[in-house]
């Protein structure tokens, strides 16, 4: 019997690559100023899911993102690697959530699909780094999570073997599943669009796009299911209004600034084989390097 | 990061040439297989569309991974263990990426799970991965051998073969031998029919045979005891599975390191016959050449380009007497014709492959049904182009590519010369496509029957009636003289009759008709974008002097000076 596997992805503005005009003049991110790509380690929890798709045969693997109608490229994004389907949430009542309100989205939203095995998300989205939006959904949801996931060992006989990675070494857990996972950057880096997948799902809307535009393959397409991005608003989902978009999120913005590094502190390391590891894997924890 | 397609908005460019329609039309075939594969295209706007979407994918791949790797699989190479080849570590990790990618058998038909795209987008793939890694695409770039045995084998050796190839098997094509170079006739690896089990089995010796531990090998064989010249020579595909092939040695090559060069030893390896016996040479192996030399003006061309970036990037940034080197005559000068002949070499590759693509769509159409008589006079046409236009292509790209690794090594200065730049690598990567897949000679060989014959002038007439906007009028004019001078020369030659003093001057007369080609392919893509105007200012004044230098040599030349050359 396969796994039905659930990977959480976001998109995000791209602030890896961060220019002149990235900033706003009163210190907001400027988002038309930076593409909007799907969060890195979200592309690393999507390949553990696809390994296990590999792996255990009859397995398949969705996506489920929330976002405006664009993040629907999250989907196909997905699809072009080998995912079976994802539904997009998406809905003005949605707008403004922190990681509370978008957790409580994304859970109802799991409570309907109801039928899963794994759920499956980036440690962290590079436009927040908060790394709360997993644990959340775990919380809510009542499930064991395991964070830092490294490598998906195995799922097997109802049990799951994860190697985590952690500041000082790593270690490997095992849970009972359903269980969350959410992946580190540090995992191996996400497989390449399939050519052949591209074609087949390169005409893959949702309904909304289907509506706004007037392409001749959405008559030509119509037909063929798998070319339906499911898209859910916030009737389509049981939700409780008081825990949605602004109103469900307690976190409030008071200022936002411009930090200038600066270089204060300094640290001698030596050449020794422990040092330089450690060094390596401060970098990779802190995004200097790795993802 | 990076996306050595989107990153270079040339490709798109050639690309999207006019006659892709009738490409695309020929190789789709009112696009019935939309209703059989979900990946089809529903018509041409849609198959333009995946094309790009794809050179996007192997634009990623390059730019992230093989490009990265180039360095450490130049100092690591392939090695051998029990007899078998192990690729460098970043080799293994860039097949993968190809590999899962399902950019293996790009131009294969949907029924053998290829991808049935044209020539024009492979060798634009190719162009690219030879940017990242010009070693590499060796490996990646036989999947040409599908296409032999696509063209070549029965229908039951494609449906074993064919899918494997595109599910990520690399190939390899065995054809030279210690003895056996250049001068293919004297294949001696025999092929014996075993009259018992109907087999036939391999015994011998090959010799710097790239990717010679591939998957599926197409291999040319002596199958007619007795022979001694290429009639003898039949084709057969080895499947490595036999495990009767053992790799006795991997040359310790200058440059294109992380491609294995192997020596092979058949010992009673089991083989299956392509074709018909004893047209392994004379009808196969020069499809299978054509189609490689092709592979190798893409790679020249992606090499190309990697030199002239470098070249640029180190010009912009290094600072000597107080200012940037790029602000001084003598580096922006070097680095303006760079650019020419990158972008001459490009056109004319695409030119080429076009031509290529046109002629076999019309074969492989000609598969399923009758062509009508202007079909095959079109296919016929568009054959002749390839022909002449194949060798021309394999040996000016090739050569430009080394003129720009040279030029590109020496705007580094003595930081060039030093292992700290990948220009180094590109230099010593760049010096074996003058060489293999024939000679820059050999290529002249099969070129000059097209001036001879008149078929290059032909086609230069052609160029010349087509539409241009008035401002570009001024450099056909010159192109027109040129032309004048370059048929002079040629009559000059022909009048003599004699084909040792033809081949002394051969090289010169192709390379006339190459700068006139060039120069016009340049001008029409200046009609269709701007950006080349400046390409094609300089392109048409280097080849104008070039031309001139050369008509004048042979003008001041006489049958009897040969003797000053030739050995005692």
């Amino acid at each position: 019997m396969g796994l039905r596997i659930i990977v959480l992805a976001k998109q995000v503005p791209d602030t890896r690559n961060v220019g002149k005009d990235a900033m706003k003049a009163d210190g907001t991110v400027n988002r038309a100023a930076l593409a909007a790509i799907f969060n890195p380690e979200d592309l690393n929890a999507l390949e553990q899911a696809l390994r296990l798709k590999d792996r255990y045969k009859g397995s398949t693997v969705t996506l489920l993102t929330m976002g405006p109608t664009r993040a629907a490229d999250i989907i196909r994004e997905g699809l072009f690697r080998g995912a079976d389907g994802g539904y997009l949430l998406t809905d003005r009542a949605f707008a403004g959530s922190d990681t509370l309100a978008t957790s409580y989205a994304l859970s109802c939203a799991i409570r309907k699909i109801k039928d899963y095995d794994l759920i499956i998300a980036g440690r962290q989205a590079i436009d927040g780094d908060t790394a709360q939006v997993g644990p959340q959904v775990a919380e809510k949801l009542g499930l064991p999570q395991i964070t830092y996931a490294e490598e998906i060992l195995s799922a097997e006989k109802g049990k799951i073997k994860i190697k985590r990675r952690l500041e000082r070494g790593v270690e490997t857990v095992e849970s009972p599943y359903p269980a969350v996972i959410t992946v580190n950057g540090s995992a191996a880096a996400c497989r390449p669009r399939s050519a052949k997948l591209l074609m087949k799902y390169k005409h893959a809307r949702t309904m909304s796009e289907r509506q706004t535009q007037s392409e001749d393959y959405i008559a030509q397409t119509g037909d063929r299911a798998y070319l339906h991005i499911a898209e859910w608003g916030v009737n389509d989902v049981e939700t409780d209004s008081k825990w949605l978009g602004l109103t469900g999120s307690p976190t409030k913005v008071k200022t936002i600034e411009n930090v200038v590094f600066q270089a204060k502190e300094s640290k001698i390391l030596s050449s020794s084989d422990s040092d330089i590891e450690g060094l390596i894997q401060e970098l990779i924890l802190n995004h200097t390097i790795g993802g | 990061m990076a996306n050595f397609f989107t990153d270079n908005s040339d490709l798109l460019f050639h690309l999207k040439h006019p006659l892709m329609k009738k490409i695309v039309a020929l190789k789709e075939r009112d696009f019935a297989d939309k209703d059989k594969f979900d990946y089809a295209p529903l018509d041409f706007e849609d198959a333009m569309d995946s094309y790009e979407k794809v050179l996007e994918i192997v634009g990623e791949i390059c730019g992230d991974i093989v490009a990265p790797n180039a360095e450490s699989v130049d100092a690591e190479g392939p090695r051998i263990v029990n007899n078998e080849v192990i690729y460098a570590k970043g080799t293994q990790e860039n097949l993968d990426a190809l590999v899962k990618a399902g950019l293996m058998g790009i131009t294969l038909p949907r029924k053998y799970e290829g991808l049935n795209f044209p020539i024009v987008p492979y060798i634009m793939a190719a162009d690219i991965v030879s940017r990242a890694d010009a070693g590499f695409v060796n490996i990646w770039g036989l999947q040409d051998c599908a296409e032999t045995i696509n063209e070549f084998a029965d229908e039951d050796q494609k449906q074993r073969f064919l899918p494997r190839i595109s599910n990520g098997e690399t190939a390899a094509m065995d054809l030279t031998e210690p003895d056996a170079g250049s001068d293919l006739q004297a294949v001696q690896l025999k092929a014996t029919l075993n009259e018992k089990d109907g087999k036939w089995y391999l015994n011998g010796v090959k010799r710097f045979i790239t990717n010679g531990d591939g998957d599926i090998s197409l291999v040319l064989a002596r199958s007619e005891a007795g022979t001694s010249d290429g009639r003898g020579l039949s084709m057969f595909i080895y499947d490595r599975n036999h495990r009767a092939v053992t790799v006795r040695r991997i040359e310790n090559k200058m440059g294109i390191k992380g491609s294995p060069t192997c020596e092979l030893v058949f010992k009673d390896a089991p083989a299956e016959l392509v074709g018909e016996r004893k047209l392994g040479l004379i009808k196969y192996v020069m499809a299978l050449m054509n189609g490689a030399r092709l592979g190798i003006g893409a790679q020249a061309v992606g090499l190309s380009e990697a030199a002239y970036r470098e070249a640029l990037a180190y010009a912009e940034e290094r600072k000597q007497f107080g200012k940037a080197i790029i602000g001084f005559p003598a580096v922006y000068e070097m680095l303006g014709l760079m650019k020419a002949k990158l972008d001459a070499s490009r056109t004319l590759l695409y030119e080429t492959s076009r031509y290529v693509d046109v002629y076999k769509s019309y074969m492989h159409l000609s598969e399923e049904r009758t062509l009508t008589k202007e079909e095959r006079d079109d296919m016929k046409t568009y054959q002749k182009l390839a022909d002449y236009f194949t060798p021309l292509l394999k040996g000016m790209t090739s050569e430009y590519c080394n003129q720009l690794a040279y030029d590109s090594l020496q705007i580094h200065g003595g930081s060039g010369f030093m292992k700290d730049y990948p220009i180094e690598r590109i230099y010593r990567d760049a010096r074996i496509t003058t060489i293999y897949e024939g000679t820059t000679q050999l290529q002249v060989v099969s070129a000059i029957r097209g001036v001879t014959n008149g078929a290059l002038l032909n086609r230069i007439r052609e160029f010349e009636v087509m539409p241009l906007q008035p401002e570009l009028h001024g450099l056909r004019r010159t192109l027109i003289g040129m032309t004048e001078e370059y048929e002079k020369t040629v009559k000059h030659l022909a009048d003599i009759r004699d084909n040792e003093y033809l081949d002394f001057h051969a090289r010169r007369l192709v390379e006339m008709a190459g700068h006139i080609i060039m120069g016009y392919l340049l001008l029409l893509d200046t009609e269709r974008d701007d950006r080349f105007r400046t390409s094609t200012e300089i392109y048409i004044r280097y080849g104008r002097a070039e031309n001139k230098a050369r008509a004048e040599y042979i003008s001041n030349f006489s049958i009897n000076d040969l003797g000053f050359f030739k050995p005692n």
